[in-house]
């Protein structure tokens, strides 16, 4: 049973300087889950979703990531994870403007001693799941912010990762390009199993969910995470 | 029985669990907070009233000396309070259009001392389980449908703003509505 969970959190607080960002936050994530994070500014979403990513150590509490402490690895061992099992997904700034949008899926790859020619082959193929095949050769720079956004989740699933963390994934498109951005995130993530954690205030962008729970003062709500079990529950039903 | 799409014998009953009143009193803090204009006609209080007491939800007290229906003090009993309890407890069917159902709920229950956060927590989760059916409908349904699932989802996106913006100024509405604080709890 301790595989049932892929991403966990465990009475986790963080603060910066004074501030306390995380004041005990848990959250259990299942392997191909699709879940999300909501609650008001400054509630501690981000804080939360770089714990779980082992980007931020916490001050209490552990972090899980399928069946290891993260918290407690060292930074080599934290980084290798990073670079391999977890893809990002940000609202700005993940991708290098001055290269092409082929360069920027092909990096992480390439980082990772994938060969070039295999690496390139790859971003090509998800550049073209993402619909935006035809531009491979343009600097991510140039292109739209709808565009862009694509480029970064392409990055992010060409990895093959286990959890995509994804932090105001539309934060910057519109609504009908948020929506075409979380509709082809959510459906090739299922296609391929891989679990996703997005952070968002956005209700619409949260509903594509199969779990959503709420932060608030640096706690995690549970009340909306027994609404989530719901949600999976009628599904598995029908 | 429905003014404004808030059930009239529900939200008198609510408005009794503070105290016991005259049927005067009932109208005028109605037509106060709920009313939005439209008053609540007398011979509907009453009648109201006497169907409550029927089923044994409100006690129809002593008559005072005088004369007509006023001279009756009503109070609430436990099966009033439990019916006011589930009605306040129970999220709202999520459909578009909600907000006056929902205020009264909030004003309600901020009044009486009820745990309103909560019950907004509680819509809140129901909205966001329903935008998600509508999610997953828009998935693979033909265009027509995918704009009327759309149409649903920005109604139900409107109602979730307000519903956050209400619980961030609970503290503020509790003021207006309860100046002395909660009776109860
Ligand atoms: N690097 C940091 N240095 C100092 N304080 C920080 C840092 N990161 C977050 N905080 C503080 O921690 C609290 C939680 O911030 P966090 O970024 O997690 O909120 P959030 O829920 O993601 O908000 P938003 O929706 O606005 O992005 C805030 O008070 C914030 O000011
Ligand atoms: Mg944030």
């Amino acid at each position: 049973m301790t595989r049932a969970h892929l991403v966990e959190a465990r009475d986790v607080a963080k603060s910066f300087g004074q501030t306390p960002a995380l004041r005990g936050a848990s959250v259990a994530i299942r392997a191909g889950e699709i879940f999300a994070v909501m609650g008001p500014s400054g509630s501690g979403k981000s804080t939360l979703l770089h714990c779980l990513a082992g980007i931020f150590a916490p001050d209490r509490g552990e972090v899980w990531f399928d069946g290891e402490r993260l918290d407690t690895l060292g930074e080599a061992e934290r980084t290798r994870l990073r670079r391999t099992a977890f893809g990002f997904v940000f609202q700005f700034g993940q991708l290098v403007p001055e290269l092409t949008a082929a360069d920027n899926v092909a990096l992480p790859l390439l980082l990772n001693r994938v060969r070039r020619r295999v690496a390139y082959g790859t971003a090509e193929t998800w550049l073209g799941r993402l619909g935006i095949g035809d531009k491979g050769a343009n600097r991510t720079g140039e292109l739209s912010g709808g565009e862009a956004q694509r480029v970064a989740v392409a990055r992010a699933l060409a990895l093959a990762p286990k959890v995509i963390f994804a932090d105001e994934p539309t934060g910057s498109l519109d609504s009908l390009t948020g929506e075409k951005v979380m509709d082809l995130l959510t459906a090739l993530a299922r296609e391929a199993g891989t679990t996703v954690v997005i952070v968002t205030h956005d209700a619409r962008v949260a509903a594509y969910a199969d779990r959503v729970v709420m932060v608030r003062d640096g706690l995690v709500s549970g009340d909306l995470g027994a609404v989530g079990e719901q949600v999976s529950a009628a599904k598995a039903g029908r | 029985m429905y003014i404004n799409g808030v059930s009239v014998p529900l939200t008198l009953l609510g408005l009794l669990e503070r105290e016991p009143s005259h049927g005067y009193d009932l109208k005028r803090d109605y037509d106060t907070y709920f009313g939005r204009g439209k008053q609540l006609p007398f011979g509907q209080v009453y009648s109201t009233l006497g169907r409550l007491a029927r089923d044994g939800k409100v006690a129809g007290g002593r008559a005072e000396p005088g004369e007509g229906p006023d001279r009756k003090r009503y109070s609430i009993t436990d099966a009033g309070r439990a019916e006011v309890d589930a009605w306040l407890a129970d999220p709202v069917e999520p459909e578009p259009h909600l907000q006056t159902i929902l205020f009264a709920k909030v004003t309600l229950a901020l009044m009486l001392g009820k745990p309103a956060a909560a019950y907004l927590d509680r819509q809140r989760s129901a909205h966001i389980r329903r935008m998600h059916q509508l999610t997953e409908l828009r998935r693979d349904g033909a265009l027509v449908d995918v704009l009327l699932a759309d149409h649903a989802l920005f109604h139900l996106e409107a109602d979730l703003r307000w519903i956050d913006l209400t619980s961030a100024r609970l503290a503020e509405l509790a003021a207006v509505v309860n100046p002395e604080g909660a009776p109860k709890q």
